[in-house]
């Protein structure tokens, strides 16, 4: 069987800078890796890289066996980032009505409420984006990477901004996605709120995973200790 | 989507949707070109001796001096809007071929400087008592011609300018030489059909309208892609 | 404490040994003086122009230089679309700015010629009018180079540019073509064969040859610059 998500052996530069390097994992359905590291360790690369935003300067990624960036890979990748890619002048409605159509979903009324709902914020759906608070527009900026139910969900600290009413909205999200045979990979500074979600861990610096294992029988607070002698 | 020209025009079409809801919400940018246009019209009247040179022969020249420009004011706009809060990215990840985020691109941007256009030419025609009669409708088919030319580049470009420090300035700076070829022969055949000369006459320039739209809306679309980071 | 590099990682640019002199550039200047002197003392002025034809032994060559500066440019950044070689990206620009200089080495002969043979110093033919739009397409080409600071994206963006602009040109023609001619006939391309005289096409081809060798040496030390720009640039952010 192939691993949902593949990576292999990847690189991606800039300039002479290796913002990734070297990165091989894989996720099966149902997997979380929880992905920490200081700022500039090259987890937003890697989560561009995996979007199929960036191309890799060698190795290769596969969503499904299918190799990035084609189309039929990307329709089954999210992505949380920390910018909400949201037209303000729109209302989340048509935002995410926008993006139903740009996936060609069959029925995109019904995936739309359904994003909306799941966020709590069906309620404030039909005003424009600007004329919400920072933290709605989050959520529905999440709605919106989750409006085509993607198999792999990319999170870039997606609880950043959010009310703590959105934080819990967002964690039942990714649980009920990682039980419907999703694999997730979330980037926070948060170890606790990461390390609950996932089945792997990894912490990245210099673009290298410097330690990954499976989450399952991490003690949190020794895992603390040992992330800030790493990253010192 | 079995067929890929298909998937490309209905996805072009969703996002020139898109980009024209942003606009009629917002109307900024659309009733700034017109007061622009309404404008320059104005301007350019008092800056020629209306003695020495007859409204006649002025027309052509205001009128496309005016398309030019205006059109450039539409162009900034269709990639702003996708600089803020990123939302370029969610178009790149969406699963439709790059082409069509061109595409749907253009589509805006021409039905904003057509849009612009049909205020502009009865404007034109109404400072300048234009006999616009039997040529209103060639003059029309002028400014399809040149619209498309123009709006192929100018996308292309105000793509590409968007992600540059100097995006305003940038713009028609690269731009207006690809404009010449566009201007030349609008402002001539106008002229000629304002004349009355038979339409006949203006074949040749708008053989090169033709051309040129055909061309660079072809090299555009292709060359678009190539202009994205990867 | 970086890890020895793995996969395809660019090296940093090495920047250019610069020692002894430029033979280029010396062959270069030699020969066009030589042109020069050819040109001004050694071929007979022409029979209805006067001196005032013998700026064709500087014009022509120049423009001729202007042309293959861009077409070169465009081809260089065309390849590095798909090659993604950083010398071609520098190839393109020092092309380009070397194609500049020259241009306006044509925009100005070209009106000392035209003031006495014409009796205006600009007119709206349809030569000279496509030769200053390709100014404009060089210098907006340089700017936009000097808009973006990331490597890569400026050689995209440019490489695009270049293309579409070298497709321009003949569109540029045409149409100012149509608009208005009033150049005297080609003389060197005209399909019933050169209609010069010997003497006068051994001075012609000479000043060609020297001006592509100016040309060459331009660009190579243009070049040179380029890559220890991007060697600094790239030793500067190692340190970091």
């Amino acid at each position: 069987m192939t691993a949902l998500v593949h990576a292999t052996a990847l690189v991606r530069t800039f300039g002479t800078r290796r913002a990734v390097d070297d990165l091989s994992f894989s996720l099966d359905a149902g997997d979380c890796l929880a992905l920490f590291g200081p700022n500039g360790a090259g987890k937003t690369t890697a989560l561009r890289l995996l979007a199929g935003l960036l191309k890799p300067s060698s190795g290769t990624a596969t969503i499904d066996g299918i190799a990035l960036p084609a189309t039929t890979a990307r329709v089954r990748v999210g992505l949380i980032s920390h910018r909400v890619m949201l037209y303000d002048a729109l209302t989340a409605r048509e935002n995410l009505r926008f993006t139903a159509a740009l996936y060609g979903l069959a029925a995109p009324e019904d995936a739309v409420q359904r994003a909306l709902e799941a966020l709590r914020v069906a309620d404030r759906a039909d005003v424009p984006v600007r004329a919400l608070s920072r933290g709605l527009q989050q959520r529905v900026a999440i709605a919106r990477a989750i409006v085509h139910t993607p198999d792999v969900l990319l999170c870039d600290e997606p609880y950043t901004g959010l009310d703590e009413q959105g934080g819990v909205a967002l964690t039942a999200l990714l649980r009920e996605r990682r039980e419907a045979g999703a694999a997730l990979i979330v980037v926070t500074h948060n170890l606790q709120e990461g390390l609950a979600l996932a089945t792997q861990a990894a912490i990245m610096r210099n673009g290298r995973f410097v330690r990954h294992e499976p989450s399952a029988g991490v003690d949190p607070q020794r895992y603390a200790a040992e992330y800030r002698d790493l990253v010192a | 989507m079995t067929d890929p020209t298909r998937g490309i025009l209905v996805s072009a079409w969703v996002i020139a949707r898109k980009d024209l809801a942003i606009e009629f919400r917002t109307r900024s940018a659309f009733l700034s070109a017109i007061v622009f246009t309404l404008l320059s019209i104005v301007v350019f009247f008092f800056a020629w001796d209306p003695t020495a040179v007859g409204p006649l022969d002025l027309a052509p020249g205001v009128l496309w001096v005016t398309f030019t420009f205006s059109g450039m004011l539409g162009l900034h706009r269709a990639f702003a809007v996708e600089a803020r809060d990123g939302a370029m990215d969610a178009l790149l990840l969406a699963p439709v071929p790059r082409e069509s985020i061109f595409l749907g691109k253009l589509l805006a941007n021409l039905a904003f400087v057509l849009g612009v256009q049909t205020v502009a030419l009865p404007a034109v025609s109404l400072f300048y008592n234009l006999p616009l009669g039997a040529a209103a409708l060639p003059i029309a088919g002028v400014l399809v011609l040149a619209s498309i030319g123009l709006v192929s580049v100018g996308t292309l470009f105000a793509g590409m300018t968007a992600n540059t420090r100097m995006t305003e300035l940038l713009l028609p700076v690269l731009a207006l030489p690809f404009f010449i070829p566009v201007v030349i022969p609008a402002a001539q055949s106008t002229a000629d059909l304002l004349a009355g000369r038979p339409l006949a006459d203006v074949f040749v320039w708008l053989r090169i309208l033709l051309a040129f739209d055909l061309v660079f809306l072809f090299a555009c679309t292709v060359a678009f892609p190539f202009t994205l980071e990867d | 404490m970086t890890p020895a590099p793995t996969g395809s990682a660019p090296a940093p640019t090495a920047p250019t040994a610069r020692t002894g002199i430029d033979w280029v550039a010396v062959v270069a200047a030699l020969v066009t003086v030589a042109a020069f002197v050819r040109a001004i003392w050694f071929t007979p002025p022409d029979l209805l122009q006067g001196y005032a034809q013998k700026i064709m032994y500087v014009h022509v060559p120049t423009i001729w230089v202007a042309f293959l500066a861009l077409g070169l440019s465009a081809l260089s950044g065309a390849f590095w679309l798909f090659l993604k070689d950083p010398r071609l990206d520098r190839f393109a620009e020092s092309s380009a700015e070397v194609g500049v200089v020259f241009t306006t080495g044509v925009l100005v002969t070209g009106p000392i010629w035209a003031k006495p043979i014409w009796g205006a110093w600009w007119v709206w033919d349809a030569r000279l009018t496509l030769t200053l739009v390709l100014w404009f397409l060089f210098l907006g080409y340089l700017v936009l180079r000097g808009a973006i600071d990331d490597r890569e994206l400026r050689a995209r963006y440019s490489a695009v540019v270049g293309l579409l602009g070298a497709l321009l040109i003949p569109f540029v023609h045409l149409s100012v073509y149509i608009f208005r001619t009033q150049h005297p006939m080609p003389v060197v391309a005209n399909p019933e064969g050169i209609q010069m005289p010997a003497v006068m096409q051994v001075t012609f081809f000479f000043s060609l040859f020297a001006f592509t060798l100016m040309y060459v040496a331009f660009v190579r030390a243009r070049m040179a610059l380029a890559t220890d720009r991007d060697a600094l640039e790239d030793a500067s952010t190692a340190e970091r």
